[in-house]
This record gives structure tokens, C-alpha cells and sequence, in this order.
């Protein structure tokens, strides 16, 4: 018999192509995600080595980082090196075979969302993506992560990359989650609990009551931010919503094999008994609607709190409070629901997902964005968006006063036109507070849909509960 | 890839904790499709004001550290963004090791990948070398791969932990590609062999 096993032991075993002498493994990548912003200089790099792409069939593009969200782009990217990198991508696929999802297609929109949208990402399988956030197809029980344009490089050429297992930790989420709490205040309160490094070295797999009753939409939102807690990687066992998720879906499996694989996935759950490095466990109940406050996504409280002081802090973070007090220009003992706000983002790999947009229409049922609030939606695939215009929430959506945009990641990085004017400030359903992120001297605060929505009613930072 | 084998330099202090890939290199650099010339815009948000002129106070615009080579940074440096443009911008502008008590793994990994030696020592010996690195230009530190040690200007030796695989790609300036090219052709072949069977539908 053999030891009892994780979901992450599984899937590690089944994908160990090679293994030398000294442990390092050549771990098999099942699917490669490509965008244009750290791509360039690996497709460069097997052209200057006369390497070609190992499987094609395997790899996927898709244009998200820098293309923008207002529809004249079908016109042509007017930034140039943004336009430059985006036909970089385009030539790439084509001179590689490589699939694309170019921006004059539905199908185009953050990678991470196309992925599962698409059926590329599949319980079970080893998915890379020269993004951090690739973390997102965990959700499905599958084994994905970020990689840098050296790796990206790796796998094309390869279609294995370097690798040393990583330990396993388990984060239990018991019980229910209250009405207005949401699996972004799920996965934020996580961080708040291990810090942005409590992961580091580890791949997260989540468990529990309130992690089964999460939608796959909620799945992906929870291990989108792994990342944001320091894990490459975070996982949830696939079950029957996964199953059903895929049905169907462009990429997954046909016939016969349909069956073979739900047999297959049905085995990858973590068996009783089975080692894990780490652990901590929540109570669902007493999660709260959160939202950040300092510049790191660790920085978070429940809505009903205060701006910390620095002094309530250990060691290097006093000097990090004090700082992102300054550069978010709050002073300690503030409540965070008076904080008001310029801007509202709606959108990211995140919470771009058509349920975030439900979630969204619900509270502004019969309200208005408050007057001089500048409110931007941003779908995450051109899928999303049709999806959202056929179940009429766009169009409720621009009555109410927001800005109704093409599919891409957008003011998330603030990497094409929308991002934050100096001292600006935004509620965003996105993924990093990170100084400067979403724009220069731009200051973010970061929160589930219904809360970004509440907050451009009310102009403030505003508990959701009161709206609903 | 530059080998890297030893290194004496000045070593620039930055005890600020969760240093992110954004504020190393900031996204509007992002778009270039070339791995150089990144050095000028390293810190950049931190480095310069809004018209481009140099902020005083931050590190490596002061005398003693513009030419530093090591870093030694507070804890979880690197984290965020998976962005390789973080340790291509630091090596353009000449930084080939950092020390911190811990980095993002992402980063960690990156940096190898591009001649820089990522170093993680416990609390106390960070701590030290922080205090040596804030000496100013006559603290020069030095970093052994080989050994496994990095001295303080006053001659106090720590021994790191380095993977022996990192270490031997960095210590040679190896190609990895090439490396799994060469040694594990065979074995993916027989791996893909064997999937087709076990999981088709992948």
C-alpha cells in the first residue's frame, strides 16, 4: 500500500518526466498560456537558438496585459510599444502554430479567465503562464503557477520546466459564510492571517465546508491570490461542479476519453491521513467583508475597523505601515468606512468573471453610481461581456453610471490607458495595493465586487450589508 | 548567462520589508520586447521624482551606493508580480547579488536564471550585514558561490544554502535549456509515450 497522498503529491507524481541524482525534476507542463507582455524574449530566444516550439498544440495565446478596453482599439493600439508587443505576439503564434485569441475576437480576454472558459485548464493537469496569477486554475485541481520569461522560454523549447517539489499546506475554511461575505473577503482574510509570505515555499491547498459551497467562479477568485500569500500555487480538489464546469467546453475532452478522465479526476482528492507541512483553519462565520488599507495585500481589515497605527506592528513593518499610511494619505484611527474614493474598478483575473458582475448589478439594483465618481466595469473575456449584455446587466450597468469596457486586464496594472491619476484613489476588486500599481502615486483599496459596488454608491468605503 | 563565481562590492542597504516586483521595475517599462537597458528605470518610482530628477535620500542615488553590486534587503523581497524584467533591471544596472531573509519564490527562481545570486540568511546575520552595507562605499562585502560564504567588511563569515543544481548553473554560466535538451530528451519522449496511453483526452 501506498503512504497516503495530497492532491498536490498526485498530480507532482504523475507529471515527474526526470528525475536526476540530486532530486532536481523535470516536471511535464500539460498547458502554456502566453501573453504578449513576457513572451517577447522567449519566442527571441529559441529563434537566436534554432529551438522550436515542442507542442503547439499545448500552448495557447491570448493578448490581456497591455491591449485597451475602449472598442477604438479595433482600430489599432495608438501606444506604440504596446501595439509593438501585441503584433510581436500575433507573429509569434503564427510563426510557431500556436493558437490566439487576438483582440478582434469574443474569445479574447484575460488569459486566466480564457483558460477555464475555453477548456484548456482541466483538473489534474501541470499549467504554466509567465504570470503570477496563473495561481487562478487551481481552482480546478490543477497545478498551475507563474513562471519567469526564462522558464516561459524553458517550456516552449522543452515542455517540461526545472523543478523541486514544494511543501504542502492546508487551509481549512469550516462552516458558512454570512450573507455580503464573498470568496475575495475569503481569500484576503487568509493573507491577513499568514502575511504575504506565510506561503512562501508552499503550494496552498484549500478545504473545508465554506470552500466546497464557493461557486468555480468563487474557486478561481480564492486561488487566484495564493500568490498574494506567498504560494506559487493553491489548489481545491475537483468535485462535481468542477465536472460540470468543463462539460462541454471547447477544449475538453470528446467521447469516450470525457468519460476516462472524470474517472481519473474522481481519484485526485487528498487522501485521509496525508501529510501536510502546514495548516491553519478559519471559521467562515467569523469572516467579515474586508478591505485593504496599507500597500501590500496583507494590509487588510474587516470594514467595520480602524487605520492601524504603525506602532501596532512588529519588527520591519513598522517602518512599512508608516510608509503606506503616507503614500495612502491616512492617519491612524480613521474608520475605514469614511475613506471616501474618486474611482471604482470593477474587473481583473481576480473578480472579472460574470458571476462578480451579477454580484455587482444585484446591489445597484435601483441606485446610481454617486455624482463625480469616475466607475469603470471591465469584463474579463469578450465572453463575459456578451454573456453579461444578453442577461441585460450591461445595459443596467451603464444606466446606473459605469463605464462599460472591452475585455483585458486594464486599470488591475495599469499597464494600457486606464490607470489612476497621482493621489487618486480606488476601490478595486483587483488584486495588488502594491505602490504605484495601478498608477503612478495611485492609491488602491482592495474588495469584493458587492463592496466596490456599495462603495460607488455611497462615494466611500461602505460595508455591503447596509445595501443589501 | 554570466557565470558568477565570486564578488567584492559595495552592498546598498534596503531594510524596507515586502520590496515588490512593481516597485523594482515599475509596469509602464514592461513593454519593451528586449531583456537590456532596463537598469536605467531599476526603483524607478522610488529613484526619481515625476520630471525625472533623483529623489536625495533614496539609496542608490546617494554617492556611496551608485555603484553598489549587492543588495541587502528586508524580508520577502521580489514578491508579487512574476515579471523577469525585476532581475533583468537590476543586473543592467549592475547588481549581482542580494541578501534578504527570504524572497518570493518566483524571483528567487528568476534570478538564476540570469547570473544573480539571491542569498537568504537567518534575521541576526541580515541584520549584521545591513548595519555593515549602511557603513557606506568603504563597506565591501564579499560573496564566495563556490565557499558558500559572504564576509562582512570586518571579515565576519556566514554560510549560505544554495540548491546544487542552482549553484552549478550559475558557478558555470550554464544554458538550462540546453542542459534538459541534452539529458532528459529521452525521457520526455517516453513520458509523452506513456500519457498518450494513461490520459489521452491531455
Amino acid at each position: 500500500m501506498t503512504n497516503p497522498r495530497t492532491l498536490y503529491d498526485k498530480i507532482w507524481d504523475d507529471h515527474v518526466a526526470h528525475e536526476a541524482e540530486d532530486g532536481t525534476c523535470r516536471l511535464y507542463v500539460d498547458r502554456h498560456l502566453v501573453h504578449e507582455v513576457t513572451s517577447p524574449q522567449a519566442f527571441e530566444g529559441l529563434r537566436m537558438t534554432g529551438r522550436g516550439v515542442r507542442a503547439p498544440e499545448k500552448t495557447v495565446a491570448v493578448p490581456d496585459h497591455n491591449v485597451p478596453t475602449d472598442p477604438t482599439r479595433l482600430q489599432g493600439i495608438k501606444d506604440e510599444q504596446s501595439r509593438i508587443q501585441v503584433e510581436a505576439l500575433r507573429q509569434n503564434a503564427a510563426e510557431f502554430d500556436i493558437e490566439i485569441y487576438d483582440i478582434d475576437d469574443d474569445r479574447q480576454g484575460i488569459v486566466h479567465i480564457v483558460g477555464p472558459e475555453q477548456g484548456w485548464t482541466q483538473p489534474g493537469m501541470t499549467i504554466v503562464c509567465g504570470d503570477s496569477h496563473t495561481a487562478t486554475h487551481g481552482a480546478f485541481g490543477a497545478l498551475a503557477h507563474g513562471i519567469g520569461t526564462s522558464e516561459v522560454e524553458h517550456v516552449l523549447a522543452t515542455q517540461t520546466l526545472i523543478q523541486k517539489k514544494s511543501k504542502n499546506m492546508l487551509v481549512e475554511v469550516d462552516g458558512e459564510l454570512a450573507p455580503g461575505v464573498t470568496a475575495k473577503d475569503i481569500t484576503l482574510s487568509i493573507i491577513g492571517e499568514t502575511g504575504t509570505a506565510g506561503g512562501t515555499g508552499h503550494v496552498i491547498e484549500y478545504a473545508g465546508q465554506a470552500i466546497r459551497a464557493l461557486s468555480m467562479e468563487g474557486r478561481m477568485t480564492v486561488c487566484n491570490m495564493a500568490i498574494e500569500g506567498g504560494a506559487r500555487a493553491g489548489l481545491i480538489a475537483p468535485d462535481e461542479k468542477t465536472v460540470a464546469y468543463v462539460k462541454g467546453r471547447p477544449h475538453a475532452p470528446k467521447g469516450g476519453q470525457w468519460e476516462m478522465a472524470v474517472d481519473y479526476w474522481k481519484t485526485l482528492g487528498s487522501d485521509t491521513g496525508a501529510h501536510y507541512d502546514k495548516s491553519l483553519r478559519l471559521n467562515a462565520a467569523d469572516i467579515a467583508p474586508v478591505v485593504t488599507w496599507g500597500t501590500s495585500p496583507e494590509d487588510v481589515l474587516p470594514i467595520s475597523a480602524a487605520v492601524p497605527a504603525p506602532e501596532d506592528f512588529d519588527g520591519g513593518k513598522v517602518e512599512a505601515a508608516r510608509r503606506s499610511l503616507d503614500y495612502m494619505g491616512l492617519e491612524p484611527g480613521q474608520n475605514l468606512s469614511d475613506i471616501e474614493i474618486d474611482t471604482v474598478f470593477i474587473g481583473s483575473c481576480t473578480n472579472g468573471r460574470i458571476e462578480d458582475l451579477r454580484e455587482v448589478a444585484k446591489i445597484m439594483e435601483g441606485r446610481k453610481v454617486k455624482e463625480g465618481l469616475r466607475a469603470m466595469i471591465v469584463p474579463g473575456s469578450g465572453l463575459v461581456r456578451l454573456q453579461a449584455e444578453e442577461e441585460g446587466i450591461a445595459q443596467k450597468l451603464q444606466e446606473a453610471g459605469f463605464e462599460w469596457r472591452m475585455a483585458g486586464c486594464s486599470m488591475c496594472l495599469g499597464m494600457n490607458p486606464d490607470q489612476l491619476a497621482p493621489g487618486e484613489r480606488c476601490a478595486s476588486t483587483s488584486n495588488r495595493n502594491f505602490e504605484g500599481r495601478q498608477g503612478y502615486k495611485g492609491r488602491t483599496h482592495l474588495m469584493s465586487p458587492g463592496m466596490a459596488a456599495a462603495a460607488a454608491i455611497t462615494g466611500r468605503l461602505t460595508d455591503v450589508r447596509e445595501l443589501m | 548567462m554570466e557565470k558568477f563565481t565570486t564578488l567584492t562590492g559595495i552592498a546598498a542597504p534596503m531594510p524596507l520589508v515586502n520590496i515588490d516586483t512593481d516597485m523594482i521595475i515599475p509596469k509602464q517599462f514592461l513593454k519593451t520586447i528586449k531583456r537590456t537597458g532596463l537598469g536605467a528605470n531599476l526603483f524607478d518610482e522610488m529613484r526619481f521624482d515625476r520630471d525625472g530628477g533623483e529623489i536625495e535620500d533614496f539609496v542608490l542615488n546617494q554617492p556611496a551606493y551608485r555603484n553598489a553590486e549587492i543588495l541587502v534587503a528586508g524580508e520577502n523581497f521580489g514578491c508579487g508580480s512574476s515579471r523577469e524584467h525585476a532581475p533583468w533591471a537590476l543586473l543592467d544596472f549592475g547588481i549581482r547579488a542580494v541578501i534578504s531573509t527570504s524572497f518570493a519564490d518566483i524571483f528567487y527562481n528568476n534570478c538564476f536564471k540570469n547570473g544573480i545570486l539571491p542569498i537568504v540568511l537567518p534575521r541576526e546575520q541580515v541584520d549584521a550585514l545591513m548595519k555593515d552595507a549602511q557603513k557606506g562605499a568603504n563597506a565591501r562585502v564579499t560573496v564566495d558561490l563556490e565557499e558558500q560564504i559572504v564576509t562582512s567588511s570586518d571579515g565576519e563569515a556566514f554560510h549560505f544554502e544554495v540548491d546544487a543544481f542552482k549553484k552549478h548553473c550559475l558557478l558555470n554560466g550554464l544554458d538550462d535549456i540546453g542542459l534538459t535538451l541534452e539529458n532528459a530528451a529521452a525521457s520526455i519522449d517516453a513520458f509523452e509515450a506513456k500519457v498518450k496511453t494513461a490520459r489521452p483526452w491531455v
